[in-house]
């Protein structure tokens, strides 16, 4: 299989008003055309960091990017992104977010019917057709996220990059919005890159999952291949070995080899439960604590 | 719908009780809402009506509410007046020209324009025209600047100082310089508007600048880091990046700058005028006190309460204005 985005001894230092201060270094990684890729690792250790170097928001101290054989130094269409917290234009509808998008990206390529049908296409794709002429303050958050994916996915990216996509939503939105993207991937074969805090999640949407150490100067610490059939059905697999396997992989490598630093051994019940990774409850406190 | 309704908050509970439902629950919102301000009115009328009864100075006694509501009745009828008199003056004219123009079939008439004083209606449009230009150019020039100054972090701290040192700036302190500039520059033989006009104009304009800038400024500062990095991954240029993300965004902000604005020039203008003897209010309020009689004082008054209520509706206008543009329905705007 051909490698489409390459990273190569990727590092970075912030200039901060205590210093440098080094998040990543060495971060190696190739992925190939139509991989889905999960990062995952403890909050703070530089997830975001990662994918916003690869999406040309941050640029890298050390080491490159190559995605088709040319250098990654700016942020750029190619290369779309999903945010965290939808990152829609709360002054456009759903669908005139997709169309600013679409408009960029297609501009002189796609005539003006095309580029209508491509919009509304793209938000058939996430079931949001009944409500793509309203704003992001109507519609709930599992749908705003559903627009930005249509957004990403418009843009017809080389790389979809998403931060956390489904964190800010509450367990059954994100199941469902798991098997959306999963349908959605197996029509579209996109090449994804995915950060995440959920287990389960990783698991069940990667080929593969990138595990990080904990910061400063984080790296990737294993990388697990996920070998389960496709179409991947979320109940069928609640009983299977090999992805319960999978599963206490991740979480022994969270929890035994990269146990955090700074959780005390008398808070470490009370901090596990609010502030690292695991399952859906503990995603949603999560949650929780990023409102407040 | 919305809007109407939020402006009228004894609408709702009033059909409510014609419905018949909730009756003494609904009057006591009633009471509340319409009932308690005009309480608030009346204690405050008969303060006044007090207070004026023992105030003598040398033009008479203080001017109170039975004063003011004569006085208003006289200005119209001085408007009316007027009015009548331009309109037999018009006519006359135009059967002189008729006449002359039936004697002497080649006589170009001649068509003069009435040249009566303004009356306190006409005063009350010159001061809107001059404080509405005034207010627009400020604005012409503000909402660029703030959008550029806002884009750009040392842009904003090159400006900021000048900003905050012109900002807190008296009007009275720009019109002798602003006099002086405008009898310089403006010579024409025929000028379009009246040199009082736009010396009264710029130093609107100077006063009422700031909070526009300083808060669009902000507003666009302000906006959220992901929606700049959503113009960064689609490669908006400078352009279309601020059309299409920055003034959406910074729009509420912006409005609170211009709203803050046009009150800041409606003060400033009273004071311009008075100085600048541009015919409006102003000018209205210092002829008067030139004038002396034993009127004077309440026409006054009446000029006093007419600013306030002006003043009031303007920022009205611009919160229906501001309801209207702005995206953040949220946003609890009053
Ligand atoms: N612009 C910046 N300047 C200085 N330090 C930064 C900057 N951005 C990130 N960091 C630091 O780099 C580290 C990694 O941050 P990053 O946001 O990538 O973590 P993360 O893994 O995405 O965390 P989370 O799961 O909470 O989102 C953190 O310690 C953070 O404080
Ligand atoms: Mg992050």
């Amino acid at each position: 299989m051909k490698t489409l985005l390459e990273l190569t001894r990727v590092g970075i230092e912030f200039n901060t008003p205590k210093g440098a201060f080094r998040a990543l270094r060495d971060v190696d990684l190739k992925i190939n055309q139509g991989e889905y890729i999960s990062l995952i690792g403890h909050s703070g250790c530089g997830k975001s960091t990662v994918l916003n170097i690869v999406a040309g928001l941050l640029q890298a101290t050390e080491g490159g990017v190559v995605l088709n054989g040319k250098e990654v130094n700016e942020p750029g269409p190619e290369r779309a992104v999903v945010f965290q917290n939808h990152s829609l234009l709360p002054w456009l509808t759903a669908y005139e977010n997709v169309e600013l998008a679409v408009k960029q990206v297609f501009k002189g390529k796609k005539s003006k019917a095309d580029m209508k049908a491509w919009i509304e296409h793209n938000l058939e794709l996430v079931h949001m057709t009944h409500a793509m002429h309203k704003r992001p303050d109507e519609i709930s958050g599992g749908m705003k996220q559903r627009v930005g994916i249509a957004r990403a996915l418009a843009m017809e990216p080389d790389v979809l990059l998403m931060d956390e996509p489904f964190g800010a939503l509450d367990a059954l939105t994100r199941a469902h919005l798991q098997d959306s993207l999963m349908e959605i991937q197996k029509d579209l074969n996109n090449t994804v890159i995915m950060i995440t805090h959920d287990v389960d999640e990783a698991v069940l949407l990667s080929d593969r999952i990138v595990m990080m150490t904990n910061g400063p100067a984080a790296t990737i610490g294993e990388i697990l291949d996920i070998e389960l059939e496709r179409p991947r059905n979320r109940i069928q697999l609640a009983d299977d070995p090999q992805y319960n396997h999978y599963r206490h992989q991740v979480l022994s490598f969270l929890y035994e080899k990269q146990k955090k630093a700074d959780e005390s051994p008398d808070k470490s019940q009370a901090s596990a439960q609010d502030k690292s990774i695991g399952t859906d409850s503990v995603a949603r406190d999560k949650r929780a604590q990023k409102i407040a | 719908m919305n809007m109407s309704l939020s402006n009228l908050p004894w609408l709702e509970p009033l059909v409510k009780i014609v419905r018949g439902d909730n009756v003494s629950q609904n009057a006591t919102i009633i009471i509340k809402t319409i009932g308690l301000p005009l309480a608030g009115i009346l204690v405050f009328l008969l303060v006044w009506h007090a207070a004026a009864s023992n105030i003598n100075t040398s033009l008479g006694q203080f001017p109170g509410p039975a004063d003011v509501v004569e006085q208003s009745g006289n200005l119209l009828q001085e408007h009316i007046t007027e009015r009548e008199k331009a309109d037999a003056f018009y006519i006359r004219q135009e059967k002189r020209n008729a006449a002359r123009v039936k004697v002497d079939p080649d006589y170009v008439p001649k068509i003069r324009d009435y040249t009566g004083k303004p009356t306190y209606i006409d005063q009350i449009g010159t001061s809107l025209i001059t404080v509405l230009s005034g207010f627009f150019l400020a604005s012409l020039i503000a909402v660029p600047l703030g959008i550029v100054i806002g884009l750009s972090a040392n842009l904003y701290s090159a400006f900021n100082p000048i900003i905050q040192i012109f900002k807190p700036v008296s009007p009275l302190a720009w019109l002798p310089l602003v006099t002086m500039v405008v009898s310089a520059l403006y010579v024409t033989d025929d000028p379009a508007v009246a040199k009082s006009f736009v010396t009264s104009m710029i130093t609107v304009m100077l006063c009422c600048l700031w909070p526009t800038v300083i808060n669009t400024a902000v507003g666009v500062a302000s906006i959220s880091q992901d929606l700049k990095n959503v113009s960064m991954v689609l490669r908006l240029n400078y352009i279309t990046h601020v059309i299409k993300i920055v003034l959406p965004a910074s729009v509420p902000m912006m409005f609170t700058g211009l709203r803050l604005s046009l009150s800041i020039a409606w003060m400033v203008l009273i004071a311009a005028e008075m100085l600048a003897q541009n015919p409006g209010l102003g000018k209205f309020v210092w002829d008067e006190f030139q004038n002396g009689s034993s009127d004077s004082l309440g026409r006054i008054m009446v000029a006093v309460i007419t600013i306030g209520i002006i003043g009031f509706a303007l920022d009205r206008v611009m919160l229906i204005i501001q309801r209207f543009v702005s995206w953040d329905k949220a946003a609890t705007l009053r």
